[in-house]
């Protein structure tokens, strides 16, 4: 059955919608909380969304989301409509969290293929219990609104009963999706699936929407159109038409017989402006409907969603052009010719392979904000559990990177944040000993710093310890009695060593010594690195320097006997062609060279990778200056061969999981069809260090 | 949509069932024919530019370019303890891909595709499931002539001892 399920391309809108909607709903929560009090857009706003839910979820026949909503929905109306006046917020909250929760669970479940068979019932029993206490609370009588609660679905309309009475009447419809929305057809059903629970006979056109293949294009081009039975009243119709979900604009007139419908009908396919004049009140109708395109931040209209896949394809393409652009321009059989047109038309050509490149670049790229806004639950959460009080300050939410690099810092973002606020930040009767303000503050900040993107993650909490850093180590082994001569930023950065956790006690949050580990890993994964800065008694500010993207690099190649290097130009300071006599050797014999009063060691790649030919001779060849994160080194290389833009592609798989090799990056294709490898030079300058300490009396 | 695409890979994968189904391409090293299911060799191209990577085990040429695409390139002579042979224009790069491993075997030269039926195919002597180090899976029977039948899977797996000291 999941199986089946799998590529459905319903399913498939489903998880997209629902999830973006859930998503929408915490980040509006998490807000109003802040505020301590449910403003009526937030109600009216869970109220929709949790209504959609309900509705989306019974059609695809996943029932144990649908109740969780319908519940949420039913504790929603009741304070939309009574407006209670006491709400215990924070409780409230928590329970819409934890609906959330569940349903993104089953979400999950669904996507990967697994039957969503998560059990609703404690969570529902709390639900009711909620509101049964909120009813309680507010002395408002259980007998009017909790009888008919699991029995039949109720809207706005149920609070005045005496509409119902009405006799039926006949109202005519036309209903415009979001031009942008998709799969009318599926939506043009799910009204209909809703419509079923409160009209008591309908008809549409076109009549059979899920079977009839050219249904969208007519729902599209006329609109859907319904004629219904119902003994509501029009306003209802039109509220009822409002929560549900993609519907851009609706028409609604009541029509008193069923032939005239059907002229009507046939006049309004062939041309749609005889309906205008029809309108019972155009200007009612049309400026709700309005308002409700700008509430549901549906404007979008000039926006495509594309697969990733795609996208990545498409970048994998431009990047192959750069190549073969860079192939044709510097193909070696044009060495040495005068060529000024084709000098010409080169130009031209590397001018708009540019431009695509970023354009493609640009399109990838997505501002940090929704992961950011991602943290603020966590810090919720936490503060409550813990007791503390923690605010959450987010700046530069709308800083871009490129969307992988994106999924990638997930994660390790929430890692830090969570330390941050598990063991950084004081309980407030601490902080307020030690003079600092009750509330513990993160800020997450995200600026842009040349090709790269710093996020920084800051507290004002009680900050790295030194001692208990360097004491957990030497428990550890992993550092020996010199230790003491560590720089403070040395000593930080153990913290990232595997199984280094200086917290004795596991909370449910953090403190499980995996974690730090793999933050760093994931970082560096994208090429990116972490600095640590800590005052104790102050607070820790971490930053991760994120690339902009990763896929394509200005590059310096350079040579080494017959094999090819690429540096990231970002880090060349300088390169110059050394005197032999300006060399000089330590007791291990390690070459180091003096420039402008600072030592800085050689590295010789072709002794570093056994690369069996090239220059021995230190004045045969060219040293380069590079900088990395923590130090600078001089490389020794033959010749730099020049500068290109190059596409960074990664190592087969094979060789990744064979082994790490310290100090590649990856490789990339030069215009002559040669591989080059391309160079970490934080890989190649830090890491290996600690262990041999050679450089540590630098 | 999406549901189209899989179906048609579904199709041609059973097409491929039916036509490959103990098809094997054999090819040399020293005086021996090996074979190697046809199913992982995805093609066969003459030797080209290597470019060495560092810090790889022995057998482990480099990377090379595939129209774009890089690949690792495996020395089977190396894989297999052999002395190392210089390249010549017999040399071939047989592409096997594998789960979503795509790599390059070096051999001294392709022979031929042959059908081996099931039958045909006698178990190794001492096959030993649990050794990972034995590449051959089974002896096939072509006339006159034996085939070694190679196991892919072991042959691209990491599984030499020294590759994993060297990482501790």
């Amino acid at each position: 059955m999941s199986e089946q399920y799998m590529n459905d391309p319903m399913q498939e809108v489903f998880i997209f919608e629902t999830s973006q909607q859930l998503e929408q709903m915490e980040q509006s929560v998490i807000k109003t909380e802040a505020l301590g009090s449910y403003p009526s857009e937030t109600i009216n706003e869970v109220f929709r969304i949790m209504h959609t839910i309900k509705s989306s979820a019974a059609m695809m026949l996943i029932n144990n989301m649908s109740v969780v909503a319908h519940t949420t929905e039913d504790m929603f109306y009741f304070i939309r409509e009574e407006k209670p006046q006491y709400i215990d917020v924070s409780t409230l909250s928590d329970l819409v969290f934890e609906g959330i929760d569940f349903m993104k669970l089953e979400l999950d479940k669904i996507k990967n293929g697994y039957e969503a068979d998560g059990n609703p019932e404690i969570l529902i029993t709390k639900i009711k219990e909620h509101l049964k206490i909120l009813k309680e609370n507010n002395n408002l009588t259980d007998s009017q609104v909790v009888n008919n609660e699991p029995v039949k679905e109720k809207y706005y309309i149920s609070s005045n009963k005496a509409a119902k009475i009405s006799e039926p009447k006949t109202y005519q419809t036309i209903l415009h999706f979001a031009e942008d929305c998709g799969m009318e057809n599926i939506r043009a059903f799910t009204v209909v699936h809703n419509l079923k629970e409160i009209t008591d006979a309908f008809k549409c056109i076109p009549e059979d929407v899920i079977n009839d293949p050219d249904c969208v294009e007519i729902i599209k081009r006329d609109g859907f159109m319904l004629q219904l039975k119902t003994s509501e009243t029009q306003a209802k119709l039109e509220a009822f038409f409002r929560t549900m979900a993609f519907i851009d604009q609706f028409e609604i007139t009541e029509i008193n017989e069923l032939q005239e419908i059907r002229e009507e009908l046939n006049i309004l396919v062939d041309d749609e402006e005889i309906m205008i004049p029809q309108l019972k009140n155009p200007a009612l109708e049309m400026a709700p409907v309005k308002e409700t395109l700008v509430a549901n931040g549906n404007q979008s209209q000039s926006m495509i969603s594309v697969s990733v896949e795609k996208l990545d394809k498409l970048m994998n393409l431009v990047g192959e052009m750069v190549i073969s652009e860079a192939m044709v321009t510097q193909n070696p059989d044009l060495k040495g010719l005068v060529l000024d047109n084709f000098s010409k038309s080169a130009r031209q050509l590397k001018k708009i392979t540019n431009e695509l490149q970023d354009m493609v670049m640009s399109i990838r790229m997505v501002p940090l904000g929704p992961t950011f806004f991602k943290m603020n639950r966590i810090v919720r959460d936490i503060s409550k559990k813990l007791g503390k009080e923690i605010n959450l300050k987010i700046l530069g939410e709308e800083t871009e990177v490129d969307k992988n690099i994106i999924e990638q810092i997930g994660d390790p973002l929430m890692h830090i944040v969570r330390n941050s606020a598990d063991h950084g930040i004081e309980t407030s009767e601490t902080r307020i000993l030690q003079d600092k303000p009750r509330a513990g503050t993160i800020t997450l900040e995200a600026k842009n710093a040349g090709g790269e993107v710093l996020i920084i993650i800051r507290d004002d909490g009680k900050g790295l310890s030194r001692e208990g850093i360097l004491e957990k180590a030497r428990e550890n082994g992993v550092v020996g009695p010199e230790a003491v001569n560590m720089t403070d930023t040395e000593v930080f950065n153990l913290i990232f060593l595997p199984g280094f956790s200086t917290k004795e006690a596991v909370t449910e949050f953090s403190g499980r010594g995996v974690g730090m580990d793999v933050v760093a890993k994931n970082i560096e994964a994208v090429g990116g690195n972490i600095l640590v800065e800590s005052v104790e008694g102050q607070g820790t500010t971490i930053t991760l320097k994120i690339p902009l993207t990763l896929a394509i690099i200005e590059g310096m190649n350079i040579r080494v006997g017959e094999s090819c290097y690429t540096l990231p130009i970002m880090s060349i300071k300088e390169s110059f062609i050394p005197k032999a006599q300006e060399v000089f050797r330590d007791t291990e014999e390690n070459e180091m060279i003096m420039i402008r009063g600072q030592c800085y060691p050689i590295m010789r790649l072709k002794d570093h990778y056994q690369v069996k030919t090239g220059a021995t001779q230190i004045e045969d060849g060219i040293l380069i200056m590079l900088e990395g994160e923590t130090k600078s080194t001089c490389l020794f290389a033959d010749e730099l061969l020049g500068e290109q833009q190059v596409v960074v592609k990664t190592l087969p798989k094979y060789i990744q999981r064979m082994k790490k090799i310290e100090g590649l990056a990856g490789c990339t294709l030069l215009g002559d069809g040669n591989i080059s490898l391309i160079l970490d030079v934080n890989g190649l300058t830090a890491p290996k260090r600690l262990k041999t300490n050679n450089y540590q009396s630098l | 949509m999406v549901e189209e695409f899989d179906e048609f890979d579904e199709l041609e994968l059973e097409e491929d069932d039916e036509t490959e189904e103990g098809k094997y391409l054999t090819f040399t090293l020293d005086n021996e024919a090996y074979g190697l299911e046809i199913t992982y060799v995805t093609e066969i191209i003459g030797i080209q530019k290597i470019t060495e990577v560092p810090e790889l085990p022995e057998y482990v040429k480099g990377i090379m370019s595939l129209r774009g695409q890089i690949i690792p390139v495996v020395d089977v002579r190396l894989r297999f303890g052999k002395p190392h042979r210089d390249y010549d224009e017999r040399t071939c790069v047989i592409v096997v891909e594998l789960a979503d491993i795509t790599v390059g075997l070096i051999v001294d030269g392709v022979a031929e595709v042959v059908a081996i039926p099931a039958e045909e195919i006698v178990p190794h002597p001492d096959l030993d499931e649990t050794d990972s180090r034995q590449f051959v899976r089974g002896i096939g029977k072509v006339g006159p002539a034996v085939k070694l039948i190679l196991d892919c899977q072991k042959l691209l797996e990491d599984n030499t001892e020294e590759s994993y000291n060297q990482e501790a």
